[in-house]
């Protein structure tokens, strides 16, 4: 590795057309090719000097970022002027820029308004610096407490789950274990620090009293009345690092919750349940893989069972399906490997149930319902392939059901539902993948007895797709706004030299404003003569605009500095 | 003293001229019991020299003489000049009698204290003589360029630039067909010579010769030389030598080669057979080789004490003695609190506790055999607070955990918060009721973490109004109204890279990079003085163990011993190549470690001003140093993110902790030396088993007399634990009196 890079390193130099280009910044003109050499190498080691004591600073400074103070720093040392003032918000605050054969980096300095500056109400006061003790290891034993890591790592867990076969044998754990003469509780730690010996560590089944206590809490504070416990009890599993040993007791909580509450039409408990098991998905330290066998049976009953409530034709278990299949689509996103095959394994069960439904008319208009909710949250692609063939059938269904005679209020209710789903997530998936005009009655065609109604949603969904469009349009219109105000042209070598004078030329902000596609460097290049385009407003051909600016002047020089060795 | 060695000390002037061997260890204060150090390299580079170059150099000797007005010196030279041919050879092994004949000899010294005790405390500051000022010049690189051309010019000889990758080709080829045993002593030669011809090259203006050169074998060099080579590869022209340091480092000091008997003989044979005069003149000039009588060492023991700027430390500088024992305790009658013994012996712990008593009170009255004397160097006397003080610390101590493997200390972390990357420095007081943070904002902050809040002394207004005959005027002087957690104490104009409280607790030190060490009142919560002498940035300062003293080290490369009421250092201490990255007394307050980036790590003796230890092994700057409590052992810790543990004694690498991936900035000994904690970038505190390390060591004779050790491969059985925090690089750390371990960082979200 080492060996690849020396040689560069002994070559890396500025290129000469940096060299001139600051010269012509300070105004001279011609620049022998071989100064440009000789300068640009004497310039590429001071460059390297002043780098190699920066790095100095910043050890010293107990950092790994260099930032611009040490370089500063460092130009002290040398006895020479540091730039005052040179900040910036962004970690490469360079901008590139090609034309001509050229290319270029340079400094962005936009020119402000102090009046805007004035005006604009005060930041908010950085907070002043303050100290907090916190235990990082007690008796070598390093507590699970916000402030410290997690303490199996989500790497860590991952491996465990995925590579089971890393585990080692009980022998080698036992010497592990007595050598160090400490409780099962470091067993874990110390799979860390042994490099050698990665054991898989032997899972605690016994919780500390506290542990004990804490997951007597969360569970009644979840499946609870009060509203304000269980957010704070779903809060806490979902940030806290160190529920880790817990979770088999939390999943097992769940699985069998939604067990016994799906016989009891317990609706609201359900709903609870399902929220834990967002909040556990949501903690960034915990790794579920080890779990998903009792957390998705209970998810896809949450979908696809056919009665979640008592009375089905009031509650609102519709919001509870759409919500499961959500966290389903998550879990799947998250936990699906080439190994495991969640991803299609679930397609596979939803589309079982959905046949099944399918060829059997007396399926549960609920169950349809859920098979839905949870294809479509799958992506795009799965609509595509799975639900969209499947309209026109689903369109007479539901048309037997709302034109037929009122059998029952459910299968009423049920088939609206249905109904707006399926428009819903069908809709967006057509408008992107059939072209315009949306004609009615070429959808009613293909999609039978929705197909009008589809193609009212996909006109709205286009509709509001190109109004998101333009949005993002001005918004980058904003950005790039200040940037085509500058360009760059005519750097006359060889051309007649007494005509060139630099300027700085500030184009009106109307001006750029009515160029509409800003950003687009055109090339107006005569051959005879160079150019550094930046961007050129090209309405305005009449005016050549903007030459030699303050940018390049500070910009290069910066720039200079920032070529790391 | 100089009278006697007048022959001898004119040659070693103008070698000194010559070669511009500034600093051989022991170039500092004492310029001329400094030069016996010097001549045993001197002598050896003699030989090779022509005769007319010789009658050069003592035109030019004799010529500064004169100007110096050494006009007896100009006499016995002039006398000598005839004979000076003869007088090449002999001083060869004269010198080398000389040079350990004259450590003793200021040991000796030593025993006149009380007449010392004056020299110190007494305004005539002992430091700078005048030939001090000149040498530090040249060893801090930048302004000299005069010195620039004499040391260049040594580089004027020159070869047919296209023959030198056929003479390193054919030494190459050479050292791999000679025997195994051989060969990993002679490829150390590789790197010095490397270095020293592709400079030769560069300066010549063969620049393509130069960088084709560089190409073809910078890659057989070994890794942890990466960081020089990506200087030297920097370096192409003859102008970017001037006034580059490392260039000036190859230069002024020889690399230090150790190489047996036996191999030094077959590579000399091979040179001269060959007629390989350009590399024998670079091995002549430019390398000491230090000659040993034995087995040749392996590759792993070579590669474990390589790695520094200049090679490693000659055997030679690292013979002096060093009293590395712990000065007696006054004697402080504890007065019996009877009411806390019984409270604690309620408490159930009475047996452990009695007998540890015993044995400090054992260890107090004995002396020492390694402790230096008593007054060797003069130390404050204790006020009536410090006694106290020590009470206090006696009964902590009685209360403190023993720790072990099976027994590690709880660690309490302090996360600064909202310091944008901005802290540099932090260190707790020996007692740890405070906590002092540097920034790069130029601020020193002091924090209270026990619930006593710092207060201010009133104005001298105020002051006089209160009664001193009351018994609680301690309190009464104090400003009830300035009451808060934390003090700012603004001050310096650059980022505060070092920061140290004194043990009394009156005072807080910091250094910055605005070249000054500011000495700060824990009482007023003012500047009491800034002590100006370092010109550049300063990184590192601290307080010796007893007050009074401090030593601070920076990018000038001197580190400076200062006394709190003295504005000029007692000392200088020069001889590192490189920025002075770390400093640490040793708690005997008598020598002082510090730390480079020069990779080496230098012991020096406060008395004399001598440096007694070099040791080498580290392959990146040092950036923390821990001194064992009972003296005997010393940890480093460099950007290469390894701990290596030395015996000071005899000045030998004893160990090496392998673990961390980055820089370490933190190291610390628990208060019996039972364990080391470090702490690194990586975002790691780790523990170490430093009793095993320790004995897992055979020290048999051998291995002491010549240094050649076999460092055992445990550093996973030494790890105790290793502990991550979230993202916040730890710092520093300290052991509480009672063996709690603290850390401290900033959280770097």
């Amino acid at each position: 590795m080492a060996e690849e890079r020396r040689p560069k390193q002994c070559t890396v130099v500025l290129p000469t057309e940096s060299m001139k280009a600051m010269a012509e910044s300070i105004g001279v003109g011609q620049l022998q090719e071989e100064s440009c050499a000789a300068l640009s190498e004497e310039v590429s080691y001071r460059i390297k000097e002043i780098a190699q004591d920066a790095l100095k600073f910043m050890h010293h400074g107990k950092r790994c970022k260099l930032t611009t103070s040490d370089i500063d720093y460092a130009l002290k040392l040398k006895n020479v002027e540091p730039l005052y003032g040179f900040q910036s918000q962004e970690f490469i605050p360079f901008r590139f820029a090609s034309g001509g054969g050229r290319e270029l980096h340079f400094y962005e300095e936009k020119e402000v308004d102090l009046s805007d500056i004035i005006n604009t109400p005060l930041p908010r006061v950085p907070l002043d610096v303050s100290l907090k003790a916190h235990w990082l290891s007690i008796e070598g034993v390093q507590p699970a407490i916000p402030e410290n890591p997690p303490p199996a790592p989500k790497e860590q867990q991952k491996t465990e789950s995925t590579e089971p076969l890393k585990a080692v044998k009980p022998g080698q754990e036992e010497e592990g274990s007595t050598q160090k003469g400490q409780g099962a509780t470091s067993a874990e730690a110390k799979g860390k620090k042994d490099g050698l010996m990665r054991m898989k560590p032997r899972s605690t089944h016994e919780l500390s009293v506290e542990q004990q206590l804490y997951y007597k809490e969360i569970t009644e504070a979840c499946v609870g009345s009060c509203e304000a416990k269980r957010a704070e009890a779903l809060q806490s599993i979902a940030t806290d690092p160190g529920l880790y040993q817990m979770l088999p007791r939390f999943s097992t909580f769940i699985s069998e919750g939604v067990r016994v509450n799906v016989v009891q039409n317990n609706l609201a408990l359900l709903i609870y349940l399902m929220r834990m098991v967002k909040a556990l998905m949501d903690n960034p330290t915990l790794y579920l893989e080890k779990y998903l066998h009792e957390l998705i049976p209970a998810v896809v009953t949450c979908i696809v069972s056919k009665q979640l409530c008592l009375r089905p034709d009031v509650d609102n278990h519709w919001a509870l399906r759409d919500f499961a299949a959500r966290l389903m689509a998550q879990s799947c996103k998250t936990f699906s490997t080439t190994t495991n095959n969640i991803q299609s394994r679930i397609t596979k069960t939803f589309t079982k149930v959905y046949n099944n439904c399918w060829l059997d008319d007396k399926t549960q208009w609920t169950t349809r319902y859920g098979c839905i909710a949870g294809l479509s949250e799958l992506g795009p692609d799965v609509i595509k392939t799975l639900i969209l063939p499947r309209l026109t059938v689903e369109g007479a269904r539901i048309k037997a059901v709302s034109d037929g005679p009122v059998v029952s209020n459910i299968d009423k209710i049920g088939a609206d539902h249905v109904q707006n789903l399926l428009l819903k997530h069908c809709a967006s998936v057509i408008a992107k993948a059939c072209p315009l005009p949306d004609n009615v009655e070429q959808y009613r065609a293909d999609y039978g007895y929705l197909g009008p109604m589809l193609c009212s949603h996909v006109v709205k969904a286009r509709a509001q797709a190109a109004l998101q469009a333009q949005q993002v349009n001005r918004t980058t219109l904003t950005i790039t706004q200040p940037r085509p105000t500058l360009t760059v042209s005519q750097s006359g070598i060889g051309g007649s030299g007494g005509s060139r004078t630099p300027s700085i030329i500030k184009v009106p902000s109307s001006l750029t404003l009515m160029s509409t596609r800003p950003g687009t460097p055109t090339q107006p290049s005569p051959p005879a003569t160079k150019y550094i385009v930046m961007a050129t407003s090209s309405g305005s051909s009449s005016t050549q605009q903007v030459l030699w600016t303050a940018v390049l002047l500070g910009g290069i020089q910066k720039i200079a500095l920032f070529v790391n060795p | 003293m100089a009278a006697v060695q007048d022959g001898q000390l004119n040659l070693e002037v103008e070698k000194d001229i010559k070669t511009e061997i500034t600093n051989d260890g022991s170039g500092n204060i004492n310029a001329n019991s400094s030069s016996p150090g010097s001549t045993s390299s001197g002598g050896k580079s003699k030989s090779p020299a022509g005769s007319g170059e010789d009658q050069q150099t003592l035109l030019a000797v004799l010529q500064f003489l004169k100007r110096n007005k050494l006009t007896e010196s100009v006499d016995i030279l002039r006398r000598e000049a005839g004979l000076s041919a003869d007088a090449d050879d002999s001083p060869v092994s004269e010198s080398a009698g000389a040079g350990s004949g004259g450590v003793p000899s200021v040991g000796a010294d030593g025993g006149d204290a009380n007449s010392l005790l004056s020299r110190v405390s007494i305004a005539t500051p002992v430091a700078p003589p005048a030939t001090a000022p000149p040498k530090v010049v040249a060893a801090s690189g930048g302004e000299d360029q005069p010195d620039v051309n004499v040391v260049l010019s040594a580089y004027s000889q020159q070869g047919d630039p296209v023959l030198y990758p056929l003479y390193y080709n054919g030494l190459k080829k050479f050292i791999e067909s000679v025997l195994d045993c051989h060969r990993a002593e002679l490829s150390q030669v590789f790197y010095p010579l490397f270095v020293h011809m592709y400079l030769e090259l560069v300066y010549n203006n063969h620049e393509n010769e130069a960088k084709q050169f560089f190409e073809k074998f910078s890659g057989d060099q070994e890794c942890y030389y990466e960081e020089d080579l990506r200087i030297l590869s920097s370096m192409s022209k003859k102008e970017h030598m001037k006034g580059n340091e490392t260039m000036l480092d190859f230069r002024t000091s020889k690399f230090v080669l150790r190489i047996s008997r036996d191999s030094y003989q077959l590579l000399k044979r091979h040179l001269q057979e060959r007629q390989n005069n350009q590399i024998w003149n670079i091995i002549q000039e430019h390398l000491y080789i230090d000659i040993f009588d034995g087995m040749p060492r392996s590759k792993s023991q070579i590669d474990a004490m390589s790695g520094s700027l200049a090679g490693e430390g000659k055997r030679d500088a690292n013979k002096a003695k060093v009293f590395y024992g712990l000065l007696k305790e006054p004697e402080i009658e504890v007065p019996l609190d009877d009411e806390d013994e019984e409270a604690e012996n309620e408490e159930g712990k009475p047996k452990k506790k009695k007998p540890k008593k015993d044995s400090m009170g054992s260890k107090s009255k004995k002396q020492d055999p390694n402790a230096p004397q008593q007054t060797r160097i003069p130390l404050p006397e204790l006020k009536d607070s410090d006694k106290l003080d020590k009470i206090m610390n006696m009964k902590e101590a009685t209360k403190k955990i023993r720790l072990g493997p099976d027994n590690l200390p709880s660690i309490c972390f302090y996360s600064f918060l909202n310091a944008y990357q901005g802290l540099t420095a932090v260190d707790f007081t020996d007692d740890s009721s405070l906590i002092a943070g540097g920034f790069a904002d130029s601020t020193v902050r002091v924090w209270s973490v026990t619930p006593k809040k710092l207060r201010r002394v009133k104005s001298a207004a105020d002051l006089s109004n209160i009664d001193k005959e009351s018994d609680d005027v301690l309190e009464r002087i104090m400003d009830e109204k300035t009451a808060s957690e934390s003090k700012i104490l603004y001050g310096h104009s650059g980022p505060v890279y070092g920061i140290s409280f004194s043990p009394d607790r009156n005072y807080l030190l910091s250094s910055s990079e605005d070249g000054t060490v500011r000495l700060w009142s824990l009482q007023t919560f003012t500047c009491l003085v800034g002590y100006k002498g370092h010109n550049y940035p300063v990184w590192d300062t601290q307080f010796s163990p007893y007050g009074y003293y401090f030593i601070s080290g920076g990018h000038d490369r001197v580190a400076r011993l200062w006394a709190t009421d003295h504005y000029q250092p007692l000392r200088m201490f020069a001889g590192h190549l490189a920025d002075i990255t770390c400093t640490l007394f040793h708690p005997n307050s008598n020598y002082v470690a510090t730390g480079s980036a020069d990779r080496t790590i230098r012991l020096w003796d406060v008395l004399t001003g001598n440096c007694v230890r070099i040791l080498t092994g580290h392959k990146g700057p040092i950036h923390s140093l821990a001194f064992s409590p009972n003296g005997k052992f010393m940890a480093s810790g460099a950007t290469d993110g390894r701990v290596l543990l030395w015996d000071v004694g005899h000045g030998l690498m004893v160990g090496e902790l392998k673990g961390h991936t980055d820089t370490i900035y933190a190291l610390k000994f628990s208060r019996d030396g039972e364990i080391l904690a470090s702490g690194s970038m990586d975002n790691t505190v780790k523990l170490w088993d430093t009793l095993k390390a320790f004995d897992d060591v055979e020290l048999d004779d051998f291995t002491a007399a010549t240094g050649h050790i076999h460092l055992p491969e445990n550093s996973q059985e030494l790890l105790l634990g290793t502990y991550m925090t979230k993202s916040t690089p730890v710092i520093h750390l300290h052991f509480t009196r009672r063996n709690l371990l603290l850390a401290a960082g900033a959280y770097n979200p």
